[in-house]
């Protein structure tokens, strides 16, 4: 019995100083903090107000009637944010890998999956912040989702998180090399935003083309940033929540299964001696 | 269907908290124009309750005083049909002239002036005898129709001829005309009648008229960042009762504008439906309903917060709005 309680609060210990490593890094990093802001920023207040008029009308759920391009973008947008903070934790992951400073933490007695749950959940509620400041910022640019929307987008958004930092550490997995990053932007980062309903609606992209239609509706993107938009306002998506809690289960598993701390290590050893 | 029934529980208790102390439901009847029918719609859930076939493209629309009768233009029936709420049937026709499109209701509660828009005449109809008890000539194509709170003024406009015709109500002769912008359409006037506010459709401007003089007191225009000013073409108006706000439908822009009704300034421009018609209050003037003619719904302005909290779906082009406390 009091070794069960021992456990669980040894578990609880390691999570508090995954989370506070994060928090830290994340304080000191102001520019990365900017930097998230920005970039969201960017596209409600330039790319959205130059598609102001191209985006057809039409009144979809969870909204109840006709709303400017800008409120549409935003859920999409916090989406984005928590998809660069996936793939920004999983640079560090490759990043710690090399440095060593993951060896360190894998030193620890409790199993590998906690470690890295606790490193996907401090990821979560990092971007947190920079998606309650966007939602802050949105709100003076006139985008204002009910009271209830700005409680029920945090659940959300960390499943959401969740899912993406997931796909981020099973990606760092895959990564043999630092350098190797830029490739996940082109392949995976941009595929996943562009071919979603961040930026417009699924039905505006049928009238495009059927089978992009298909892509953007199976992609999971699409149902985490869904889930995020009902939720923004108060509502609740019984697919978005299935497939995104669905992938994102899959991903973890995925990731703890193919995470090879030693790969760093051992390239490093291999990589030395002559072909 | 779970988010749609998930948003409308919590609308519904949003609109509990709001009005429980003060308002109660309303009816608003919707007049759509390529349907025949009203829509009835329950202002405080915020649904279409039924709908009623009336006669050939329904428009204007108005209530007798004890809200009991629906004065309805059938335009292409050539006739005002009333119709009684309690019974649900169309009690008898009265006679309008040609191709009747809006009408106003003395406050006297019996007689109508209608605007026929063919014919260049306002008829005036005795809706108790269910006679014509006069015709009064003005402008081309008359459209907008407005008695004076006090019953002094019969006020109407004409398209074509660009006028705001004054007719004397106890003569029904027409006495003054003041000239304003291209195309006027509607016409309302304030609640203490002081003033009369006009919109001109083409001309992209509203007309705020000094009753007393009959001469333009203030004249507005409005402008919309990504919308051409072709497209703001101001229609319906309506205004607050304690002289607080005007509300300004601004057809084809799909915006309807918030004026400070003291200042003349512009607040904000509110996105609804394609093609914003006519407007009319409800719940004691905390709600605002615009029917958005193209697009076939009607959108719910939430007039406390100046924010559209819903668009629903009615009939085709939806034309005028009548609301029954």
């Amino acid at each position: 019995m009091s070794h069960a309680k021992l456990g669980l609060a040894s578990y609880w210990y390691c999570f508090r100083g995954v989370l506070l490593r994060e928090l830290q890094r994340f304080l000191q990093q102001r520019t990365r903090f900017l930097s998230s802001l920005v970039r969201p920023l960017l596209w409600l207040v330039v790319f959205a107000a130059g598609f102001r008029a191209a985006l057809g009308i039409a009144i979809i759920p969870p909204y109840e009637t006709y709303i400017t391009y800008e409120v549409y973008i935003v859920p999409g947008l916090i989406g984005i944010i928590i998809l660069f903070n996936g793939m920004q934790s999983s640079l560090s992951m490759v990043y710690d890998r090399e440095m060593g400073s993951m060896r360190v933490l894998l030193t620890s007695p409790l199993p590998r999956g906690w470690l890295l749950l606790c490193k996907l959940l401090a990821g979560a509620i990092v971007s947190l912040f920079q998606v309650y400041a966007f939602l802050l910022v949105a709100r003076l640019l006139d985008v204002t989702p009910p009271a209830i929307g700005y409680l029920a987008v945090l659940p959300a958004t960390v499943l959401g998180a969740l899912m993406l930092g997931a796909l981020g550490l099973l990606l760092s997995s895959l990564i043999k090399q630092l350098e190797n990053f830029a490739g996940v932007m082109n392949f995976v980062v941009f595929p996943l935003f562009f071919l979603s309903s961040a930026l417009y609606p699924l039905w505006k992209m049928r009238e495009a083309s059927e089978w992009i239609y298909w892509i953007c509706a199976v992609n999971p993107f699409t149902h985490a940033v869904e889930l995020i938009r009902f939720a923004l306002y108060g509502q609740w998506n019984s697919m978005a929540f299935s497939v995104t809690a669905g992938t994102a289960t899959l991903l973890t598993l995925g990731a703890i299964a193919g995470f090879d701390p030693g790969r760093g290590i051992l390239r490093r050893k291999t990589g030395g001696k002559p072909g | 269907m779970q988010p749609r029934q998930t948003a409308r529980n919590a609308l519904l208790a949003l609109v509990g908290c709001c009005f429980a102390h003060s308002a109660s439901a309303d009816l608003a009847w919707v007049s759509n124009e390529k349907d025949n029918t009203l829509s009835v719609i329950d202002t405080d859930s915020l649904t279409v309750v039924k709908t009623v076939e009336v006669g050939m493209r329904p428009r204007g629309i108005t209530f007798s005083g004890d809200y009991r009768y629906l004065y309805i233009c059938a335009s292409d029936s050539d006739a005002v049909q009333v119709y009684d709420t309690e019974t649900g049937t169309l009690l008898h026709n009265l006679p309008s002239g040609e191709d009747p499109e809006q009408f106003a209701l003395h406050p006297n509660d019996r007689t109508l002036y209608i605007a026929n828009e063919d014919s260049a005449v306002v008829t005036v109809v005795d809706t108790q005898e269910r006679s014509v008890v006069g015709q009064v000539d003005v402008g081309v194509e008359p459209e907008g129709m407005a008695v004076s709170p006090d019953g002094k003024w019969a006020v109407n406009t004409s398209e074509t001829t660009n006028m705001v015709h004054w007719i004397d109500t106890s003569t029904n002769e027409l006495v003054d005309n003041t000239l304003i912008g291209q195309r006027p359409r509607h016409v309302e006037f304030s609640r203490d009648g002081s003033t009369l506010w006009a919109s001109a459709e083409i001309g992209g401007t509203v007309h705020v008229i000094d009753v007393d003089s009959r001469k333009e007191h203030k004249q507005l225009s409005f402008k919309i960042p990504g919308i051409h000013r072709d497209r703001l073409q101001p229609v319906g108006v309506k205004l607050t009762g304690d002289g607080k706000y005007a509300f300004v439908a601004l057809g084809p822009a799909n915006h309807v504008a918030v004026i400070d009704a003291n200042s003349y300034e512009i607040l904000d421009y509110l996105l609804v439906g394609r093609r914003v018609w006519h407007l009319a209050f409800a719940n004691d003037e905390q709600l605002l309903l615009t029917s958005n003619g193209v697009s076939g719904d009607v959108s719910v302005i939430d007039v406390d917060e100046l924010e559209v909290i819903k668009t629903l779906r009615v009939g085709r082009y939806p034309w005028g709005i009548a609301v029954q406390p």
